[in-house]
C-alpha cells in the first residue's frame, strides 16, 4: 500500500484538535499538560512528514523536530514543577478550584 | 567552525559574561557577602549597558552582518532594540534590589538574577533571529523562565496560581505558533526568513492564510493582543511586582519587535492580501477592549495589566504601518513605555512592600504623606495617557505619524479610532491622579522611606519621562538605524 502525504497529515491534525479540545475541557491540570503534549507532538509529525514527502533532499524539518522535542520536554518539566508547587500550597490539582485571582 | 564570528555578537557575549559572573558569585562567595549580590549584579549590568552604547555610532560600518549561515543577524536596528531592552532591565534591577534582599528570598536570591538574565538572552535571540528554529529557541527561553519567576514567592498562593496560568497559556500559544510554522515549512520548504519570503511571492492558498493566522495568534498571546489576552490580568496581579514589571515591558517590547520582523520580512508578500486586515481588526479590539476593562479595575496591578493591553495595541500601529518610519516609532514607543510603566510599577512596588496595599482607594490622599512618590506616579500616568510635555505624548504622536505615512484611508480610520481611545484612556489614568491628589481619607498610607536603589530607579524613570520627548536625537537616531535595514520591507 502506498502511503501518501495526506494519510499522515490528517491524523496529525486530528491529534492537534484533540489536544485543543482537551486543553479547553479538562479540569485536572495533569490532563491539561497531557493535552498540550499531544498538540506539540502532532506538530512534530507535521514537520517530519512535510520534510519526507515534499522536500526529501534536505533535513531541515527533521532537525527542527529534534529541537522541538527537546523544547517540549523542557516545557513539561517547568509546568509539572509549577503544578506540584500549586498542589503543595493549595492541595488541589483541579483548575475549577484555583480561581482566587479574578475581578 | 569559525569561532571568530562570535566576536560579531558582542551584546550577547557580554550578557553571557555578566550572567556567568553573577552565577560564579552566587555559587562560590561566602554566605555573609550574599546580600551584596543585588548591588553586584546591578553595577555589572550597568557597566555592560553603558559599554553597549559605545560602538553604536560605527555599527553600520563594521558590525552589521549575519552569523551562523544567516540564522542570526546583527544590524543597527537590532543593536538599538537590544540597547532599549538593556535600559529597561537595568531599571527593573534597580527597583528589585530591595525585594530580593528580603528574608524569604535569602536562599534563592541568585536564581532571580540568573533567570532574569537568561530570559533577556532569549529575547536577544528573538530580536536577531532570521531563522524560525533560532526564533523558537529564543521565544521559549524567553517565556519559560518567566513562569518560574512568577512562582517565585513560594509562600504566597497567588504567585503559584499566576505561574500556572502563565505556563499553560505560554505552552498553548507556542503550540499554535509552531503549527503555523509547520504550515509555512510545508509551503516554502525552508525555515530561513529570506527563503520563505521569496517563495511566498504570488502564493495564494488557504494554507498560507491559516499559517499567518496561527503565527499572529501565537505571538499575539505573548503580546496579549485582544482575543488572546485573558491570562494577562491574572498573571500580572499574582506575580511578584518586580516580575510583573519585567513581563509587562521587556518581554512585550522584544516580542513586538520580532513580530514586526516576522510579519514584514517573512509574510511581506502577503501583506495586503492576508494579514493587513487580520491585524487591523486585532488592533481595534486590543485598544478598545483594553481601555474598557481598565476603567473598572480597582487593583492597580490589574489596572496596569489592562492598560498594557491597550498600549500593546498602539505598539501594533507601528507594525501595520510596515515602513521604516513605523518601525522607528515603534521602538521609540517601546522605549518611552518602558520608562513610564516602570515608574508606575516602582511606586506600586515600594508601597506594596511596606504596606501590602495595591488598590486605588488605598492611594487616597497619598500626596499628603508621600509627595515624591505621588509626583512620580503622576508623571507616569500623564506619560501613559499622552499629555503633551511628557514623553508619552511624543511617542503616541510619532506612532500615529508613522501609521499615517502609508497614506491609505483605512489606516487613517484606524488612527482616528486609536486617537479617540487615547481620550478615553485619560479618564482612568487621571482617576489614579485624582485619588492621590484630590480625594481625602482617614487612613492614609504613612510616609514611606524607599531604599536608594528604588529611589535611583524612580528618579531615572522620571527623568526619562521628562527628557526623552525633548531630546530629539533619540528619535533621529532610531530613524537612521531603521533606514539602514529598509530591506526588511522590500516585499511590501
Amino acid at each position: 500500500m502506498n502511503l501518501t502525504l495526506l494519510m499522515y497529515l490528517i491524523p496529525s491534525l486530528i491529534m492537534f484538535g484533540c489536544g485543543v479540545y482537551g486543553f479547553l475541557t479538562r479540569k485536572n491540570m495533569i490532563a491539561i499538560m497531557i493535552s498540550l503534549e499531544l498538540m506539540l507532538n502532532s506538530i512534530d509529525i507535521n514537520f517530519v512528514v512535510f520534510n519526507r514527502f515534499l522536500f526529501p533532499d534536505q533535513l531541515e524539518g527533521m532537525f527542527f523536530t529534534l529541537f522541538a522535542i527537546a523544547i517540549a520536554a523542557a516545557e513539561t518539566a517547568v509546568a509539572l514543577a509549577i503544578i506540584i508547587n500549586v498542589f503543595r500550597i493549595a492541595k488541589k490539582v483541579d483548575i475549577n478550584e484555583i480561581t482566587k485571582l479574578k475581578f | 567552525m569559525d569561532y571568530s564570528q562570535f566576536l560579531q555578537m558582542p551584546q550577547e557575549v557580554g550578557l553571557l559574561l555578566v550572567f556567568l559572573l553573577v552565577f560564579i558569585y552566587d555559587t562560590f562567595m561566602p554566605q555573609r557577602s550574599q546580600r551584596a549580590l543585588p548591588v553586584f549584579t546591578t553595577v555589572l549590568f550597568a557597566i555592560y549597558t553603558a559599554l553597549c552604547f559605545v560602538p553604536c555610532q560605527c555599527v553600520n560600518a563594521c558590525e552589521a552582518g549575519s552569523l551562523f549561515g544567516g540564522m542570526f543577524e546583527v544590524n543597527a536596528a537590532t543593536w538599538a532594540m537590544k540597547n532599549i531592552l538593556n535600559v529597561g532591565v537595568l531599571l527593573v534591577l534597580l527597583q528589585a534590589g530591595n525585594w530580593t534582599n528580603s528574608d524569604f528570598m535569602s536562599v534563592r536570591r541568585g536564581e532571580f538574577y540568573e533567570l532574569l538574565l537568561l530570559t533577556l538572552f532569549g529575547m536577544f535571540l528573538m530580536v536577531s533571529a532570521r531563522h524560525f528554529l533560532l526564533f523558537i529557541i529564543g521565544l521559549e527561553s524567553a517565556s519559560l523562565p518567566i513562569a518560574a519567576l512568577a512562582a517565585f514567592e513560594k509562600n504566597r498562593y497567588e504567585s503559584h496560581e499566576a505561574a500556572a496560568k502563565y505556563v499553560f497559556t505560554a505552552i498553548f500559544s507556542s503550540a499554535i505558533f509552531l503549527l503555523g510554522v509547520s504550515f509555512v515549512y510545508g509551503i516554502a520548504g525552508s525555515l530561513y526568513f529570506n527563503d520563505i519570503a521569496s517563495s511566498l511571492i504570488g502564493e495564494q492558498s488557504a494554507l498560507l492564510i491559516a499559517a499567518v493566522a496561527f503565527v499572529i495568534a501565537g505571538v499575539g498571546f505573548k503580546l496579549s493582543l485582544v482575543p488572546f489576552h485573558q491570562w494577562t490580568a491574572d498573571v500580572y496581579q499574582g506575580a511578584p511586582t518586580a516580575v510583573t514589571a519585567y513581563l509587562s515591558v521587556i518581554s512585550k517590547g522584544a516580542a513586538a519587535f520580532s513580530f514586526l520582523v516576522i510579519l514584514a520580512q517573512v509574510f511581506g508578500a502577503a501583506y495586503s492580501t492576508v494579514w493587513e486586515w487580520m491585524l487591523y481588526a486585532v488592533i481595534i479590539l486590543t485598544i478598545t477592549i483594553g481601555n474598557l476593562f481598565a476603567m473598572r479595575q480597582r487593583n492597580l496591578k490589574r489596572f496596569l495589566a489592562f492598560s498594557s493591553i491597550s498600549q500593546a495595541g498602539y505598539v501594533m500601529l507601528g507594525v501595520i504601518a510596515v515602513n521604516t518610519l513605523g518601525m522607528a516609532s515603534m521602538m521609540y514607543y517601546i522605549l518611552v513605555y518602558i520608562f513610564s510603566n516602570l515608574a508606575a510599577f516602582g511606586v506600586i512596588a515600594a508601597i506594596e512592600r511596606q504596606t501590602g496595599k495595591t488598590t486605588t482607594d488605598d492611594y487616597n490622599g497619598l500626596f499628603k504623606t508621600n509627595p515624591w512618590l505621588s509626583f512620580t506616579m503622576m508623571l507616569a500616568m500623564f506619560s501613559l495617557g499622552g499629555i503633551p510635555p511628557f514623553a508619552g505624548f511624543f511617542s503616541k504622536f510619532f506612532i500615529f505619524v508613522g501609521a499615517c505615512h502609508t497614506g491609505s484611508v483605512a489606516i487613517y480610520v484606524l488612527v482616528l479610532i486609536a486617537l479617540i481611545n487615547t481620550i478615553i484612556s485619560l479618564y482612568y489614568y487621571l482617576l489614579v491622579v485624582k485619588a492621590m491628589f484630590i480625594r481625602q481619607d482617614d487612613c492614609v498610607i504613612p510616609a514611606i522611606k524607599s531604599s536608594c536603589g528604588e529611589r535611583a530607579g524612580m528618579i531615572l524613570c522620571a527623568l526619562g519621562i521628562i527628557l526623552i520627548g525633548l531630546v530629539s536625537c533619540i528619535y533621529v537616531g532610531l530613524t537612521e538605524a531603521t533606514e539602514s535595514v529598509s530591506e526588511i520591507f522590500a516585499l511590501i
